[in-house]
Parts: C-alpha cells; sequence; structure tokens
C-alpha cells in the first residue's frame, strides 16, 4: 500500500476496521492519552473530541496526527523489500593498521557460519562494525562490503535504521521486568507476528532445547541463569529478529548447547559471524576469518582434517558435560572412561 | 560554522556519543566547540578538555532550561564564530520530557539509551519527536528482543527521523551518525529562526509564545549566559 492510499484509508475508514487491520493504531493513539476508540467513529471525529491542549503538549498539530499515523505505520509495516533482500555479504579486503592491502574477498551467504578470531585489540570489533554500516571504502579501514553482490549507496546504508545486524554477547543482559511469556509477546507484536502463541511456542521449545535447565514462560526473564538467558536470546533472535546478519561475541560454555545455538540460527536463514576462541564452535564454521594487526590476515577453510579434529573435541565437550551434570545432581565423579 | 544541536535524558550518553562523533568527523578538536546547558551541575567539561574541545557550561539553575537556551543560543553561535569554529555542538541535558532545544533548519540529534525502559520512548515528548536524529545508545548490554522492541518504539513516537545505533563506549555506529552530520548547514546567525516547539511556560517573552532569537525579543527573567574568549 502507498503512502497515499494508506493515509486515504485512515482518513475515510471506521477506527473499528482500522484497528483490525493496524492494530498498532491503539498503541499510537494511546501515545496521546487516547483510550476509548469507538468503532464506528471516524479518526477526523475522533481527533475533533481530543482537547486542543493534549495535542500541543505533544508536540503535534491536530491536522497533522493522520499524516503521523500513517508515517508510523508505514515505517514498522514488515515485509518490505529491504529487510528481505539481503542473500549475501560480500567483504572486500582494505588495509590494516599498517596500511599493507588485506587481498581478501570473502561472501558469505544466508544459513553460513563464519569464525572471527585473533587477540584481543586486533580488530575483530573493527571488523563487525564496517559489516554494521555496510562500509563502502569511507572507513579507515578502507574496506567495501556488497550486499547480493552489490554496492550499497546511502540512501540504502540510512534505511537499515540498524536493521542489518543482530548481536549478542556475554554482556547482554535482559533489563525488563517481566515474564518470559510476556517478553516474547512484546516481540512478536512488535515484528507483526501473525500467530503470536505459535511465534512465543516455538521460541519457548527452541530455548529449552539449548537450555541445561528446563524453564517455564512464567519465570521472569531477569531470574533466568546465564544459560537460559542466552538460549532465550538465541531462540528469540533465530525466530523473530528482522536482521539477516547475527554477530555473536563469545558463547559462555556452560549451560547451553553451542553447536545447537549456531545450528537454531543458520536453519532460520542467518548469517552467523562469531568471534570466539573456543575450538568446537570455530571448527564447527565453515571459514575462519583470522585478524591481526586491524586488518583480515587470512581466511581458512576449515579442512577435512580439522572436522575430524572436531568430532574429538565434542566427544572431550560431552565428557565435560556429563561431568556438570553428575556434578549438579550430587553424584560422586569416578573414572572419566565409564562416562 | 555547522551548528548541531544535541538533547537527551541525564546519563544517557550525549557527551560520549559527541566525543566519538567528533573523531568520526575526523576533525581537528580545536575547531569544534561545545556549549552544554545543564541544570544545577555538570562534569562533562573535565571530558570535553581533555579531548582538546573548547567548552562552555550555563547552569539555568531555577529557570526552565529550554528558555535558558534560547534565550542564550544567539550568544553561544556568536561566540562560536568569534572563537573561529568550523562546528559548534550545543548538548542539552533533557530534565523534563517536554525539552526540546531544537531550531528549524538546523541539525537535532536526541539521544537516548536503551537501559531506561523499552517505554520511555512513548513516554519522550518533543524532544524526541521533533529530532531529525536519534542516537540509541547502550545498545551492547541489553538483548536483541529490547533493542528491536525499543527502535519500535521510537518509531511510534518519531516515524522520520533516521535511528542511529551508537556505542558511546567503542564509538560503533559514530561512523554512520558522522555521516548524517556531516553536510549540517553552515549559519552566521540564528537570528530570526525558530524554535521547532514552544517552551515550558514560565515568565519570559518567551513563556507568551515567542520564538524568534535576538536579543530585542528578549524580555522578562533571562538569566545570560557570559561568552569570554
Amino acid at each position: 500500500m502507498t503512502e497515499r492510499e494508506l493515509y486515504d484509508f485512515l482518513t475515510t475508514a471506521a477506527l473499528g476496521d482500522i484497528l483490525v487491520r493496524y492494530p498498532l493504531a491503539r498503541d499510537f493513539l494511546s501515545n496521546i492519552r487516547v483510550r476509548e476508540i469507538p468503532p464506528e467513529m471516524r479518526l477526523e471525529a475522533l481527533l475533533a473530541a481530543l482537547d486542543d491542549t493534549v495535542a500541543d503538549e505533544f508536540g503535534l498539530r491536530k491536522e497533522d496526527i493522520p499524516y503521523q499515523l500513517c508515517r508510523f505505520l508505514l515505517s514498522v509495516t514488515p515485509g518490505q523489500a529491504r529487510e528481505a533482500s539481503v542473500s549475501s555479504l560480500t567483504i572486500l579486503g582494505g588495509r590494516n593498521k599498517s596500511g599493507e592491502a588485506e587481498n581478501v574477498t570473502l561472501t558469505l551467504a544466508r544459513g553460513e557460519v563464519a569464525a572471527v578470531v585473533g587477540p584481543t585489540g586486533s580488530g575483530k570489533s573493527r571488523l563487525l562494525a564496517d559489516i554494521e554500516c555496510l562500509a563502502q571504502r569511507d572507513t579507515p579501514t578502507g574496506r567495501q562490503v556488497l550486499v547480493n553482490g552489490q554496492e550499497v549507496p546511502d540512501e540504502t546504508r540510512f534505511d537499515m535504521d540498524g536493521k542489518l545486524v543482530a548481536q549478542l554477547s556475554q554482556n547482554m543482559n535482559f533489563v525488563m521486568d517481566m515474564s518470559v511469556r510476556e517478553f516474547l509477546e512484546m516481540h512478536a507484536r512488535s515484528r507483526f507476528s501473525e500467530d503470536v502463541d505459535k511465534t512465543v511456542a516455538l521460541c519457548m521449545a527452541c530455548a529449552n532445547n539449548l537450555a541445561g535447565e528446563q524453564f517455564s514462560c512464567d519465570t521472569k526473564v531477569t531470574q533466568l541463569s546465564g544459560g537460559q538467558s542466552r538460549a532465550l536470546m538465541i531462540a528469540d533472535t533465530a525466530y523473530m529478529s528482522v536482521s539477516p546478519l547475527v554477530l555473536i561475541d563469545e558463547i559462555e560454555n556452560a549451560g547451553i548447547d553451542r553447536k545447537k545455538a549456531i545450528r537454531v540460527l543458520t536453519k532460520n536463514d542467518k548469517i552467523v559471524l562469531i568471534a570466539t576462541h573456543d575450538p568446537l564452535l570455530a571448527l564447527n564454521a565453515g571459514k575462519r576469518i583470522v585478524i591481526k594487526n586491524g586488518g583480515i590476515f587470512k581466511v581458512i577453510e576449515t579442512t577435512p582434517e580439522e572436522k575430524r579434529v572436531l568430532a574429538d573435541i565434542e566427544k572431550i565437550d560431552d565428557t565435560l558435560l556429563k561431568l556438570r551434570t553428575q556434578l549438579r545432581s550430587g553424584a560422586r565423579i569416578t573414572a572419566l572412561d565409564a562416562l | 560554522m555547522k551548528l548541531i544541536t544535541f538533547a537527551g535524558p541525564p546519563s544517557s550518553g550525549k557527551t560520549s556519543v559527541i566525543l566519538k562523533l567528533i573523531e568520526a568527523l575526523d576533525m581537528d578538536p580545536s575547531d569544534v566547540g561545545v556549549v552544554k546547558f545543564d541544570c544545577l551541575t555538570s562534569f562533562d567539561y573535565l571530558r570535553y578538555e581533555e579531548a582538546g574541545v573548547k567548552t562552555v557550561t550555563g547552569y539555568s539553575g531555577k529557570t526552565c532550561p529550554d528558555h535558558f537556551f534560547v534565550g542564550n543560543i544567539e550568544d553561544a553561535v556568536q561566540w562560536g564564530l568569534r572563537s573561529g569554529f568550523r562546528l559548534l555542538i550545543t548538548e542539552s541535558a533533557g530534565l523534563c520530557n517536554r525539552c526540546s532545544p531544537y531550531i528549524n533548519g538546523i541539525a537535532s540529534v536526541c539521544v537516548i539509551d536503551n537501559l531506561s525502559g523499552v517505554n520511555t520512548p512513548r513516554k519522550i515528548g518533543p524532544m524526541l519527536k521533533l529530532a531529525d536524529y536519534v542516537a540509541v545508545t547502550k545498545g551492547d548490554i541489553v538483548s536483541q528482543a529490547e533493542r528491536e522492541v525499543f527502535a519500535f518504539n521510537i518509531r511510534q513516537v518519531n516515524a522520520s527521523a533516521k535511528l542511529v545505533s551508537v556505542n558511546g563506549i567503542t564509538g560503533q555506529g559514530a561512523f554512520m551518525l558522522a555521516k548524517h552530520l556531516r553536510d549540517a548547514k553552515d549559519i552566521t546567525t540564528l537570528k530570526d529562526l525558530k524554535l521547532r516547539f514552544t517552551t515550558p511556560a514560565a515568565v519570559c517573552s518567551y513563556c507568551t509564545g515567542e520564538t524568534r532569537i535576538g536579543e530585542i525579543y528578549q524580555m522578562g527573567t533571562l538569566k545570560k549566559m557570559g561568552f569570554e574568549l
């Protein structure tokens, strides 16, 4: 629907019909203290009854409100081409801190995972920042990021509004005081989920599948353990986030099935970049980007031999997991071979 | 000289964002001046000084901070011009949510932080609603879902602003903000320009609806700042 068509609809239809098609109009109106919305009434009549001083206090002119509502609904309406249109990202190398060329062309498609490795301060964040702003040879590194093999004009970069990248890091917490269900419902509604209950159920099942310890949807998000929080964040990002690209800054190795976590994200068509020093995660990725001296030093494809080593690492990881479970249940630890 | 106005709730990260912006604009700090409008006290000048940015701080005290802003902004601009700055930034702490120290035609940035709660954007009035750019800070410590709902709630209040997520500590995102603001308008005076929104009522000419800037329009209780070179 074009802006004109939507505007005409909002100014001619009955409020009841508007709310059926755009439930969020209720939120918008409640922001200017309109609580009662008679379904038969038109927007104009509703606004005419609104106290002049109220609109004034909010910095609105009454006659502008239908237009503001129209702009809001358009700006949050999903399915806009730009969100769905990222099928691949290509990073064209720039320079490292010493000005040496990176000589890298790296393409990541949806469903792909790449690890980013390198010491602290080597330039991992810089790479993630270049991707986030879709650098066009205009950042200090001189890198260029292509979307679907194409250069990205500034207008598109501005329009992304931070929607390109979802981030997950160990420092992130839930700060809202609400239950897991309320939390997921709120996110689902803001994403215009057609079936909120179904989306919430999907996320819950997924989060519990990832978490070492189960939790119910009546738990407060702030009461979840570190592992449970991370599991919920990953499930939520996989099923509800708009962003095609997920940047992960380590996943702690306790209380969450890391391998499954990455699989959940890739299965939901995300491009996953994970900064990690965890061999299990790094070798699980198809590629790893090695960062050194502020630049991409090289890109290593995971070899069949490394995949074999990965199988051994998984066994070690599995042993540790079993030990943890034994400790948690109060058992005595006996020989490792018995596990 | 270019002028950019910043506003935002206390401790939302305005000073950090401004400092990262100056870095991202790749300007010599001595070419930039900052005027900080605060209410009772502020320690931000220490951070600006440390970065080599000249700053003047004014305290509105018992008068409304927005009245204080409009009563002093032209003097601030003239100070900036006399100092030979290429860029002047004003930073206002929006202490009541009604604050809106923005001027028609002058780039305006509202800084709000994810930690303030997902519904906060819906409660902030003109300060958020009338901004050209919204810089959202502290996204690195809340969940992705909360960030998305927060951005969504900003859209409810201001659908046309450009949203930029900025990390005030690492500077991530400041690059995009700089790209937006690089073309801020060059000015030599603000005289006769208008505020985007009337200020809250007090007892001066601006209380009675005056919006024009300049000494001749100012009457009543107006506190002046000193701009010495």
